[in-house]
């Protein structure tokens, strides 16, 4: 039996933003695993938290978030003598996050390729770029490893790409462009913040099944943020649910697409039309996410919430541990022993018993 | 009884001259009609032409060629006085991007009544401020909405104040163009859910714009799939499902995910290349299959299609 | 679980007791009001809106209570330096500093206030119908501004002059020559890029004309673009006039402005220094107050303040 080794671990982390309005308290307590060689899925829809999430754990908060609190260790080998080393990531200095970490170590794709790729440079030369500055390679080992990558992301032409500019490209290739700068220093931990959002849905799935080939490639452990739940069930093997900046269930993605336990999820679930959505009306979860910048009291989920609890308006809920599985955790009050059994809404529950069958071929 | 279509597009070219050598065809000659009450989905990836069809039918630019029939009138070419009035009136249009849609500096009511404003539709500032609240409610608002700015709602509550801007003309037709693509899942499903809840009420009909195909079936009767600025295929939303026969529709239909692990995990996508398919959109033109179901082929290429239809997705 | 202190109707539905389809927006929050806040809380354009007041009202009530006047000649009390009765001493012809300095003042006050009006009545509206009409009329009008442009102002001055005499009129003519063109720019790229936006889209689909669109619905937007843009010509435009006195095409004898001070006190400075230092430091004060405001409005009224 092989045993996972963890990666990343993130406890009990809190960031606030700074604004006119006052304090807003993005992330309130959030707790995340990765594993080598896996790959999560932070889903949530806008104001959740999960892109703010990842920015902490690359360096690259705005200038007015702080982390008030919590832990992000970070696990890895060092490149040279093999030794294990662990760093906590938020006690980092900016110069060191710098210098080691960002794009060495973990390196982000982010949504839009349009404005990721600095359009007065060459392809070749922002794919070399970061080798030679982490690395100190020289141009013409920078210049091999780079047509490398393009090969690597399925870019033919190679060489002749490197000369081109940003703008000669169409969205599907900058993307893989995009991808190809973040594996230029072999990092060992993939952020993709929605990288299939902006691109047209023929593309999407190419993208996706490049990154996973180059995943098994290269032992990359990934961190996928979306609110594309199609995106989730295609390369996700563990899935994190977000609200109002905290996680509010978390599971294997057999667990959270077969077995969702939050009435969050219920309604994320419910709201997507598959192709043989025919009623009358999608299920939706009515009303909109918490302004952040108002205290949270009790939990945050409950003035949209149709099966909310009295508890639930005065103390946030913890998460409890679905029984039977040791990765299936849900924030809710409705897991407490003494609350009413709620079922999931018939629609969803008659859905996912399509979708189990379906699989089976 | 037959019934006229409430619009009638035969022919749309819209081309846009770059320079003396390079012209952007981003509409080459599309026709369809959609029948009143009627939701016809129109999709397409980018630079398909779709959201040009779009805005070219509404006259925020100025055909190529073509004709444009709404409600009997001819709205293509010059129009006279009437048509204006009738195409100003009688069609509008929400847009994509909620941050943009609303003009920043005005109050919500000010904002919902333009339409009555321009066209001076109201015989007393009172009626026109209950018209506003009227629309405010319907749309699942309240009346102190109205005097607040767009700056203090969610981008899905300002889509629904541009459905309430819409729809206080009492309009025919509208114009949806992306109107939810910018919106997160969740509230994407309200919005649809309210403007199938208004067509019921109103029996109003809808051009339905937009990427997302599940969402387009869901929504629409009929569906027309546009590629490189053609009509490659149109059908009511059944038979684009079960019978595609273009390529690229196939192509399409196969790219769509399905929030179902077992089967995104091991789904593989139909790749489908204009240049390379041997098509020529130019020489094809619609044939029939069934009253309603149309793809754009030349002869050989639709025996073809005919002999490939029951081909696995 | 041990920490929760639980009620017996905890795990109860809340149920009718809320109302979840109720949607809620944020309070009211008038944009003017933050703005003002954010301008008053920046040291430096509050300072600089002081200092202007100051001006202001010296200037308007120096020359009226002075016993001095600023265009009487006494040459038994020329070049006094600043004292008890002269508070910035005397010139030349013992004409009384302090009150012809506030009186050049008036002078480069109404010259701001006229660089303004030209401003916002040819300027923005040129760049307005430029920018919203686009295609021929756009390329008219900006060829036509380019040609304006590329004369240069001494030469219109100088032409001027042939016909005129030198005066403040003579001198706001020639300001107005090309004090709008800047400003025009300025519109024009602004309502370039507020032109597409789907707000405007929507009024244009909803039937309005185009002069609705473009004062009801473009020129609200990009007003405060417009107002910063205001205040930062006119030191410019004070600068102007204050350099035309300098070099000698500016008002006339007994005039006085700050740029007429400044070139009288300059034939003395090597001997009466504070006859040229102390004009200087007034024009200089008076172009930093309006610079210091119009970065603390740019502050104030930024648009990505737009958001929530």
């Amino acid at each position: 039996m092989e045993e996972r080794e963890r990666i990343l671990k993130v406890r009990n982390l809190n960031i606030s933003f700074k604004t006119d309005s006052g304090k807003v308290n993005a992330i309130r307590g959030v707790n995340l695993d990765l594993y080598k060689g896996e790959t999560i899925a932070i889903v949530g829809e806008s104001g959740s938290g999960k892109s703010v999430t990842t920015k902490a754990i690359m360096g690259i908060l705005a200038n007015n978030g702080t982390i008030d609190s919590g832990s992000i260790e970070y696990v890895w080998y060092d490149e040279y003598t093999g030794e294990r080393q662990e760093r906590d990531i938020v006690q980092l200095s900016e110069r060191e996050m710098q210098k080691d970490i960002r794009g060495r170590k973990i390196a982000m794709v982010f949504q839009d390729p349009m404005t990721s790729l600095n359009p007065t440079m060459t392809i070749g030369k922002q794919i070399m770029e970061p080798m030679i500055y982490h690395y100190h390679r020289t141009k013409e080992e920078a210049y091999a490893k780079a047509v490398e990558l393009l090969q690597l992301v399925g870019i033919t032409d190679a060489e002749k790409r490197m000369k081109n500019y940003p703008h000669q490209l169409s969205g599907g290739m900058r993307q893989r462009i995009v991808i190809a700068i973040a594996l230029s220093c072999d990092p060992y931990v993939l952020i993709c913040d929605e990288p299939t959002t902006a691109l047209d849905v023929t593309i999407q799935a190419k993208i996706l099944e490049l990154i996973q080939d180059i995943q098994k490639k290269k032992e990359l452990s990934v961190i996928y943020i979306t609110h594309d739940l199609g995106v989730v069930a295609k390369v996700a093997d563990f899935v994190n649910v977000m609200y109002a900046g905290k996680i509010i269930e978390t599971g294997t993605i057999d667990e959270i697409f077969y077995d969702p336990r939050h009435p969050y999820t219920w309604g994320l679930l419910s709201s997507m039309p598959d192709l043989d959505t025919d009623d009358d009306e999608l299920y939706t979860i009515p009303g909109t996410p918490p302004n952040l910048a108002h205290e949270v009291k009790g939990d945050a989920f409950a003035p949209r919430n149709q099966y909310a609890l009295n508890i639930d308006l005065r103390e946030e809920p913890p998460m409890f541990d679905v029984p039977g599985s040791n990765s299936h955790k849900v924030a809710s009050w409705l897991m407490h022993e003494k609350a009413p059994k709620v079922e999931m809404p018939e629609s969803l529950k008659k859905r996912i018993e399509k979708m189990k069958k379906e699989g089976v071929k | 009884m037959e019934q006229q279509p409430i619009l009638s597009v035969k022919d749309l070219k819209q081309h846009f001259r770059i320079n003396r050598k390079f012209t952007v065809k981003a509409v080459d000659g599309i026709s369809f009609d959609i029948m009143p009450g009627e939701t016809y989905g129109l999709v397409g990836e980018s630079g398909s032409g779709k959201s040009t069809t779009g805005r070219s039918i509404i006259r925020l630019y100025k055909p190529t060629s073509g004709s444009i029939v709404f409600n009997g009138t001819e709205i293509g070419g010059k129009m006279s006085q009437k048509a204006i009035k009738e195409l100003r009136t009688n069609m509008q249009m929400i847009f994509q991007d909620p941050m943009a849609c609303l003009n920043p500096r005005k109050k919500v009511l000010d904002i919902i009544a333009e339409g009555l404003d321009i066209h001076k539709a109201y015989s007393s500032v009172e009626e026109r401020n209950e018209k506003v609240y009227q629309m405010l409610e319907l749309v699942g608002l309240s009346r102190e909405h109205a005097s607040r700015y767009p700056h203090q709602f969610s981008g899905g509550q300002r889509q629904r104040i541009g459905i309430a801007r819409a729809l206080i003309m009492n309009p025919d037709l509208i114009i949806a163009d992306e109107a939810i693509s910018a919106l997160d899942v969740s509230i994407q499903a309200q919005v649809v859910n309210l403007m199938k809840k208004i067509q019921k009420e109103t029996n109003i009909a809808y051009l339905f714009i937009a990427h997302d195909l599940s969402m387009v079936k869901y929504i629409s009767d009929r569906i027309g799939v546009l590629h490189l600025g053609h009509l490659v295929e149109t059908g009511t939303a059944e038979e684009i499902f079960t019978n595609p026969l273009h390529p690229y529709t196939k192509s399409l239909l196969s790219a769509i995910p399905h929030p179902n692990p077992k089967v995104e995990k091991t789904r593989t996508s139909l790749t489908y290349n204009y240049e390379e398919s041997g098509l020529d959109y130019n020489a094809g033109t619609q044939h029939k299959i069934t009253d309603t179901h149309y793809v754009l082929a030349t002869e050989e290429e639709f025996k073809s299609f005919i002999e490939h239809q029951h081909d696995a997705i | 679980m041990d920490k929760f202190e639980f009620l017996p109707d905890d795990f109860e539905f809340v149920g009718e007791k809320q109302d979840i389809t109720k949607d809620v927006v944020a309070p009211a929050k008038p944009f003017w009001k933050d703005a003002l806040g954010r301008f008053f809380k920046n040291k430096g354009s509050v300072i600089g809106l002081v200092i202007i007041a100051i001006y202001v009202i010296l200037a308007i009530i120096v020359p009226i209570i002075s016993q001095w006047n600023y265009a009487e000649i006494n040459t038994s009390l020329s070049n006094i330096s600043p004292n008890g009765t002269h508070i910035f001493g005397t010139d030349n012809y013992g004409r009384d500093i302090f009150v012809r300095l506030w009186r050049g003042t008036r002078v480069s006050l109404f010259i701001a206030v006229v660089a303004v009006v030209i401003d916002v009545f040819v300027g923005v509206t040129y760049g307005m119908i430029s920018g919203y009409f686009g295609g021929k009329v756009d390329n008219i009008l900006q060829r036509f501004q380019e040609i304006v442009n590329s004369i240069p102002t001494l030469v219109v001055l100088t032409l001027l002059l042939t016909v005129m005499k030198p005066s403040l009129t003579t001198i706001i003519i020639a300001l107005a020559f090309t004090e709008w063109i800047p400003m025009s720019r300025i519109t024009r790229a602004q309502v370039l890029k507020i032109k597409e936006d789907e707000f405007v889209l929507a009024s244009r689909t909803l039937g309005a004309s185009s002069f609705f669109i473009i004062f009801k619905e473009i020129l609200p937007n990009i007003v405060n673009q417009l107002i910063i843009m205001c205040m930062m010509t006119i030191p410019n435009a004070i600068f102007y006039e204050a350099y035309l006195s300098f070099v000698g095409l500016g008002l006339p004898i007994p005039e006085a402005s700050l740029g007429t001070l400044v070139n009288d006190g300059s034939k003395f400075f090597l001997v009466y220094a504070y006859q040229m230092i102390i004009p200087s430091i007034a024009l200089a004060l008076l172009m930093l107050s309006f610079n210091l405001v119009a970065d603390g409005l740019r502050d104030a009224l930024d648009p990505t303040m737009k958001e929530m």
